[in-house]
């Protein structure tokens, strides 16, 4: 989609004229992000990190393909092969550091995106599809970074397959058949090590289909913006080209730069020194702990402590750790107030606050140790999680009363606009 | 629909985490979790400095060189170091002749099996071979050291502070938890996960191990430069990495700033 306004794409060149007649795709980059595609001008660095994300989808694929090449999907190696591609493979370990940090890194960025979704209420119609399609994107992430986590074959890697595979058993009935089936066994072994394996390698790839559909979906109505007012005139917009190639450049190389500090002087930081003992069935790790981008969940997973109305307390908590990111979902249709930007939103603006709060505290009980107290605080900023989302969203989208918003983009970055006052 | 559901679920799923909250405060007010001499007694790593601390810190060759004489004289007995070849002696400054002499003489030989015949035999190292595995037929599982500094938290100071921190039980732990008096055949350590490890003491006596550099052998010398040892089996190429790193950062600082003018350059007209 296009304003009336965009730049059409006119190919000089001689040869470009002829690609333009057999396959347009030069024209179809121009008016994806390029000068054929406009932009509201006032995106703040918050705005950087879809493009981030994309950057990350790349990196770990890269580094990924690379690192398949010198690992050996087998139970009795797997573990030996990766301290292969540490000290013989030319630059593993840096490939194998920046694989792992870059998943941090991915899910770091995601995180903020999804975040600048919540409080723009980037979700709102006429972008539902665009939402719903993200929040898919995240659900494959979280599937493509747990089997990823699997394969190094350490302690943590097995602990958290048998853990996490075995939230299956919950379900009524089919459960633990289900869970043989997944694994290809009565636990995790060799089987689930290969299809693990072949699924981590796949699915970035639909991942990478999912992202194509999600920017298609994004390129109907256009960027939202942090005014969350509607585009109305070509002075509200700048081309994507240069002007957010040139801001994302800088957000990229910021990106960069943390990112290297990780990878060359703290690589393992953000690990478990647990990986690195090789997986024994026969010895269960004091503490099982995902890695940190699953800890908010997985403290909702253990919130759930008691039977509640006959339902077992550990179909419970599967049951809201899955429901906790697919609530995410019907955000569209929870929040109707009509004011998108939580700028103009006073008393949702304090509810945002108190989630992203909460969600920190349920981060931080989630990696804790299952003692009493954490679980405790994990119950309360559990209940907190559900209301804001089905309770609270839905009620104060009802009760608030919004600030004025601008008149148009133009007069919220330049302070007057012209067609205001015309 | 949504409007209607989506908060009967939100109600739903925070009165079960009520309920959850109320049975376990209830049960933490009448049984509160009872202390434990592991939690009591148990202690964090020392505070220990190292050569390769920080981001320009680098390994100190000699220190390595006697680490490994440590290895070799004592832990070796029991402990296996199976990530490590030993043509990668070399990075600790041995050159090709000393690294060969060094797996010629190892002590547990290289196993042969003879298709022909069917014997199994022994051969001396070569500098291809990995150290060979050690048989230990004593009681405990004696792990494989060549990535324990990363297989624990704080690993280099744990591996000193372990090393060093045997001690008799304190009469405190006993008098208050008469039950977690040390089993025969453990030795107390307060730095060990559940203050029992099955390791007796392994450096005892100062001057244990005689250094060919002349450096005096006390306990904690030893303990230190065995745990810089193990730094370096766990992740050898931790030098070339801090130095990539500084050429990364180095070359993404510049290139920043360069996108930063840039976005200021596009962007100066609009603002």
């Amino acid at each position: 989609m296009s304003f009336p306004w965009a730049k059409h794409y006119k190919p000089s060149h001689p040869l470009m004229v002829w690609l333009d007649e057999k396959l347009p795709l030069p024209r179809f980059v121009h008016g994806a992000i390029g000068g054929g595609y406009p932009v509201p001008r006032n995106l703040n660095y918050f705005w950087n990190f879809g493009v981030l994300a994309g950057f990350c989808l790349v990196l770990q694929i890269a580094t990924g393909v690379i690192l398949a090449m010198h690992y050996a999907a087998n139970s009795g190696v797997a573990f030996d092969s990766v301290e292969h591609i540490m000290r013989d493979v030319n630059w593993g370990w840096m490939l194998r550091y920046g694989h792992a940090n870059g998943a941090s890194a991915f899910f770091v960025v995601v995180y903020i995106h999804i975040f600048r979704g919540f409080f723009y209420s980037s979700y709102k119609a006429p972008r539902e599809m665009i939402w719903l399609l993200g929040v898919t994107i995240f659900l494959l992430m979280m599937a493509t970074a747990f089997m990823g986590y699997v394969l190094p074959w350490g302690q943590m890697s097995f602990w958290g397959a048998k853990v996490i595979t075995g939230l299956f058993s919950a379900i009524p009935i089919v459960g633990e058949p289900l869970q043989q089936w997944l694994l290809g066994g009565f636990a995790p072994d060799n089987a689930a090590l290969n299809r693990f394996f072949s699924l981590h390698f796949l699915l970035p790839f639909v991942i990478a289909g999912v992202i194509i559909l999600h920017i298609w979906a994004l390129h109907i109505p256009g960027s939202s913006n942090p005014t969350g007012i509607d585009v109305k005139q070509e002075s509200d917009t700048v081309p994507f080209h240069p002007y957010y190639t040139a801001k994302d450049g800088f957000g990229l190389g910021v990106f960069l730069l943390i990112y290297a500090a990780f990878v060359f002087f703290m690589p393992n930081a953000l690990g478990h020194p647990d990986n690195y003992i090789a997986a024994n069935p026969m010895s269960t790790p004091a503490h099982i702990v995902p890695e940190w981008y699953f800890w908010p969940f997985y403290a909702i997973l253990r919130a759930f402590t008691a039977d509640f109305l006959f339902i077992p307390a550990k179909l419970m908590g599967v049951l809201a750790m899955f429901s906790a990111i697919l609530c995410w979902f019907f955000l569209p249709w929870l929040d109707t107030s009509p004011v998108r930007s939580g700028h103009y939103r006073p008393l949702f603006r304090k509810f945002f606050y108190i989630l992203v709060l909460d969600v920190l505290v349920l981060g931080f009980c989630g990696g804790s140790p299952a003692e009493t107290k954490y679980v405790l605080i994990s119950q309360i900023a559990s209940a907190y999680y559900f209301l804001h989302f089905l309770v609270i969203l839905p009620v104060v989208s009802s009760i608030e009363k919004p600030e004025p918003l601008p008149f148009s983009i133009t007069e919220s970055v330049l302070g007057t606009d012209a067609a205001a006052t015309a | 629909m949504v409007r209607i559901f989506g908060p009967l679920v939100g109600l739903f799923f925070a009165a079960a985490l009520l309920w959850s909250f109320g049975v376990g405060a209830v049960q933490l007010i009448r049984e509160p979790e009872p202390s434990t001499a592991v939690k009591d007694f148990h202690l964090p790593p020392k505070e220990v400095k190292f050569t390769f601390d920080g981001p320009f810190g680098t390994f100190d060759k000699p220190q390595l060189q006697r680490g490994f004489q440590v290895y070799k004289e004592v832990c070796s007995n029991c402990h296996s170091l199976k990530q490590i070849a030993f043509r990668n002696l070399a990075d600790l400054g041995y050159n090709d002749a000393e690294v060969k002499a060094i797996a010629k003489q190892w002590g547990t030989k290289a196993k042969t099996f003879d298709p022909k015949t069917g014997d199994a035999g022994e051969r001396d190292n070569t500098p291809a071979d990995h150290i060979p595995a050690v048989y230990y037929a004593g009681t405990g599982n004696p792990p494989d050291l060549s990535l324990i500094t990363k297989a624990r938290h704080e690993g280099p100071a744990y591996v000193y502070s372990l090393l060093t921190g045997y001690t008799t039980q304190p009469a405190a732990l006993l008098k208050k938890y008469p039950d977690s008096a040390t089993p025969d055949g453990l030795y107390y350590n307060p730095y060990f996960a559940n203050l029992n490890i099955a390791m007796p003491a392994p450096l005892t006596t100062d001057g244990q191990v005689t250094y060919t550099d002349g450096t005096k052998s006390t306990v904690g010398q030893m303990a230190k430069d065995v745990a810089a040892f193990l730094t370096w089996t766990a992740e050898p190429k931790m030098e070339k990495r801090k130095q990539t790193g500084w050429a990364v950062l180095g070359f993404l600082l510049a290139a920043t700033a360069l996108a930063y003018l840039a976005k200021r350059n596009i962007w100066s007209d609009m603002h």
